[in-house]
């Protein structure tokens, strides 16, 4: 036995310098421009001397607001790899027809296609959608944090080490060619016998612990944490918009751990749950991950419904139509999300009464979203309505997600979709409500709370630059799938043979590159704001004219959130204690009882994403060495019982008192 | 509660915006729990599902009536039944505020967690040796994943029950560890009721023709 024993292969398992992609020109440069693009940085932070800071004062926190605007920074940072992919695919389709093959070859192109949808949705849209959660809902329920400050911090940095494995396998190995669900046998032993999958498998796992520990924290937090006064039927509609999402992220998430597992198992212990023999069931995989997956669609919308709740009835002035109606639309919504897995392969040929009960579920959620549609209206109706561009995100999404949702009702007729099955028609229509719903509420919801955060507002000429070109963007790259689609056209292909397709990809890459534009206006507008940001302001901490608490606080709000703990009379908690002519507390200002600083999330974190590493790479030994030590910094971190403290009153009367001259002096 | 609840039209009586006294919110840690373990549960409904799919899965292999040995597992089940009530035990010793026999009856428990582990690693041993691994057949696949990730959560169990007792030892029966006391126990009977769910689901409907 010990003869068989090679150290090295125990230590580097597979890992060798051929994974390091030095042929292939387009990665090479890539790499390249990163490593000096990282190294700049790091010489940046050591010259201005800002590691120690970063470290205590973000990576350690466990206040739930810096914790938000890292998800949000984090979102944001993937955004611009996962577009980079989209452009990547968009130039090749534009140019790969006949005899010219383009520029990606098709092992490549096919790492491309599902890394996009890996990131996009695990990367960029889950983080941005938790990193607002996090920083909006205890500010929304009058909280001081979340009621699991440790974990948050956690569940942050596992999302990030997870975000690291996929920008990882760009450099070191490879990334999966199998789609974004990885379904096998394609994505077993057999037919992807390299390290893909398996950085698939291990950062979406480290990223999904993340996920669902922050569901668990958000809901205890909502359920446990609420000012006095607020009933449920007074919660901000984003706060219950969130809390559903959250019940759906611990409903759900627990089943893609499940799925992965069963996935790792048939690739490293040989077992045969989805093999093609000895009694697999590859179908078995693709029910139990869309088991996860649809309700993960609503995951990603709920909250971008309760952006545009906010948004809407700010910016018109007026009270929400139908507030009640809206809670129960979203939660026959969170419901619901659960009954429609299987129409995502309606070709699986489970029978025309499955098919039909599956149909049916998914058209009648169109019911509750389209009451949902017409409650925004109706807020607008006889409003005073203010086009900010949080306004301007919300109308294009009430235009572009109709239509998203109309083909998406659609495809929920079991015939049409036997045509329309993985076809470019299903690209469009998932792009369509994704991009008009989720994302654009997210940037609705990123310029709406950014004066929350930062203490001034965003630029709005670059800001309305931005949402037009997404906007236009957006039809100009997915009208022409609707239409391909229709003609036929299935997705993840990386060159044509039919020469009268070719305008449609072309006119789609425009598209592409307007939005391009649109992420770059977003990202000028950043630059722009912080430049002008004592023009752009906020000293009232309450910009827009808000209707819920988290206006009530200073822009930024103190660490504490609230000086003394707001009670609630109304649904409107702010604009009631407005009307009421409230007075802003000055004096008797009590200490305050906080969670402290711990590195503890950080360090957990990386060791787990050092085992995933190891065990992408079969290096058993540090595999085996990371295990330990994460399980030995869990139990350490279990010893430390003294994880808060008080914010004493004088600082407490110093930052209220800063405060309180600041709004005088503005008067 | 009843006095913020004010009527905030009530004239000279002005509603109250906020709490001038120190506010602590309920402590979230056994609900936070409780979530944790519903999505535990949801782990094993999936695994449950799977062997329900694959369990005849047998790929001209040995079947559940050909490999499962009762009287063994019958033991096996007894010997959790028994440690979920001597963990039982421990609570109602905690609620006395004895320290020295809460720790003796989580030792005990702990015991007889370690001899369910051992029968099963015997029984999994004994399965692979006979040529019937997990590679053999889809249906041992399923058996193995189900059975081993309760014995997993069993062993993790066990090592975050003998973390409680130094702690328990270091700090005595505070606020906070009692708290984790509870949501062990939890844990710990909630593998009790899986194992239920397995012994019947996977072996005694298993041995059926």
């Amino acid at each position: 036995m010990l003869d068989h024993l090679d150290l090295t292969k125990l230590v580097f398992g597979r890992l060798s310098w051929n994974a390091i992609p030095l042929h292939e020109p387009i990665l090479l440069v890539t790499f390249v421009a990163v490593c000096l693009g990282g190294l700049g940085m790091v010489a940046l932070l050591t010259r201005y001397r800002l590691w120690g800071y970063l470290w205590r004062e973000w990576f350690t926190s466990i206040d739930h607001k810096k914790i938000g605007i890292m998800y949000v920074i984090l979102g944001l940072v993937m955004l611009l790899r996962g577009f980079a992919d989209a452009v990547m695919m968009r130039a090749q389709q534009a140019v790969s027809f006949g005899e010219n093959l383009g520029y990606l070859p098709p092992h490549h192109y096919d790492q491309i296609f599902t890394a996009h949808g890996v990131i996009m949705i695990f990367f960029v849209a889950m983080p941005l959608v938790t990193g607002l959660m996090n920083f909006v809902v205890p500010l929304q329920i009058g909280a001081r944090d979340v009621a699991f400050p440790f974990l948050n911090n956690f569940s942050f940095w596992m999302t990030t080490f997870g975000a690291g494995l996929v920008m990882a396998s760009l450099f070191v190995g490879e990334f999966a060619r199998t789609g974004w669900l990885a379904y096998p046998p394609l994505s077993g032993i057999a037919y992807s016998p390299d390290v893909g999958v398996d950085y698939y498998i291990w950062s979406l796992q480290i990223a999904g612990v993340g996920t669902l520990l922050s569901g668990v924290n958000l809901i205890a937090t909502i359920v446990k944490m609420r000012a006095p006064g607020m009933s449920m039927m007074k919660m901000p509609v984003f706060t219950w918009t969130s809390l559903c999402t959250n019940i759906l992220i611990v409903a759900a998430f627990p089943v893609l751990t499940a799925v992965l597992v069963l996935l790792s198992l048939d690739r490293y212990a040989g077992t045969n749950f989805f093999t093609n023999d000895l009694g697999g069931n590859a179908m078995m995989y693709v029910n139990l991950i869309w088991i996860w997956g649809h309700p993960e669609v609503y995951i990603l919308v709920l909250p971008a419904f309760g952006i545009f709740s906010e948004v809407v009835s700010t910016f018109s002035g007026k009270r929400l139509f139908g507030y009640a109606s809206m809670v129960y639309a979203t939660v026959v919504i969170t419901i619901l999300s659960y009954l429609v897995w299987l129409h995502h392969f309606f070709t699986m040929g489970s029978g025309a009464s499955v098919n039909s009960f599956f149909g049916i579920t998914t058209m009648i959620i169109s019911i509750p979203t389209g009451a949902k549609i017409f409650n925004w209206l109706f807020t607008m109706y006889r409003g005073r309505i203010r086009f900010e561009v949080p306004m301007l995100w919300t109308v294009g999404f009430m235009i572009t997600f109709v239509i998203g949702g109309m083909t998406g009702v659609l495809l929920a007729v079991p015939p049409a979709d036997f045509v329309l099955h993985n076809s470019l028609f299903l690209i469009a229509h998932f792009h369509n409500v994704i991009i008009g719903g989720v994302l654009f509420g997210l940037m609705a919801g990123i310029t709406y709370w950014f004066p929350k955060a930062f203490g001034y507002k965003l630029d709005p000429f670059w800001g309305k630059c931005s949402f037009w070109f997404w906007q236009t963007g957006f039809f100009f790259a997915f009208m022409p799938l609707y239409v391909l689609g229709l003609m036929g056209v299935t997705r993840r292909l990386s060159h044509f043979e039919d020469p009268s397709l070719q305008i449609w990809f072309v006119i789609a890459a425009f598209g592409a590159f307007l939005i391009a534009l649109g992420i770059g206006s977003f990202l000028i507008q950043l630059v722009v704001s912080f430049m002008r940001r004592e023009q752009l302001r906020d000293v009232t901490g309450d910009p827009w004219d808000g209707r819920t608490l988290e206006w009530s606080t200073a822009s930024p709000p103190p660490a504490y959130n609230f000086a003394f703990t707001p009670v609630v009379h109304d649904n409107d908690a702010w604009y009631d204690m407005k009307a009421n002519k409230f007075e802003r507390p000055t004096d008797g200002f009590i200490p305050i009882h906080m969670p402290k600083n711990t590195g503890a999330g950080f360090i957990i974190a990386g060791l787990a994403a050092a085992v995933g590493f190891a065990m992408i790479w079969q290096m058993w030994l540090p595999a085996v060495l990371g295990f330990v030590a994460m399980m030995a910094a869990i139990i350490v971190h279990t010893f430390n019982y003294k994880r808060d403290f008080h914010i004493g009153a004088d600082e407490v009367v110093r930052t209220e008192n800063a405060r309180t001259q600041l709004l005088a002096a503005h008067v | 509660m009843s006095e913020l609840t004010l009527n905030p039209t009530a004239g000279a009586d002005a509603p109250r915006y906020y709490l001038r006294d120190e506010h602590h919110p309920e402590n979230g840690t056994l609900l936070g729990f409780w979530l944790y373990l519903m999505s535990d549960c949801l782990v094993f409904a999936c695994l449950f599902a799977v062997y329900g799919v694959l369990g005849r899965s047998y790929a001209a292999g040995p079947s559940g009536a050909d490999l499962f040995d009762l009287p063994l597992v019958a033991v096996n089940t007894s010997l959790l039944l028994l440690s979920s009530i001597t963990y039982g035990f421990a609570v109602l010793e905690m609620q006395r505020k004895h320290l020295r026999a809460t720790l003796v009856w989580l030792g005990v428990t702990g015991l007889f967690g370690l001899g369910f582990l051992s029968l099963e690693l015997y029984e999994f041993a004994h399965l692979i040796h006979e040529g019937a691994g997990p590679q053999r057949s889809a249906f041992l696949s399923s058996f193995f994943t189900l059975v081993g990730t309760h014995g997993l959560h069993v062993t993790f169990g066990i090592v975050w029950l003998v973390t409680l007792m130094f702690q328990l030892g270091k700090h005595g029966l505070t606020e906070a560890n009692r708290r984790r006391v509870m949501c062990l126990s939890m844990f710990w009977h909630f593998l009790d009721v899986v194992w239920i769910g397995v012994f019947t689901f996977v072996y005694l409907m298993g041995v059926l023709p």
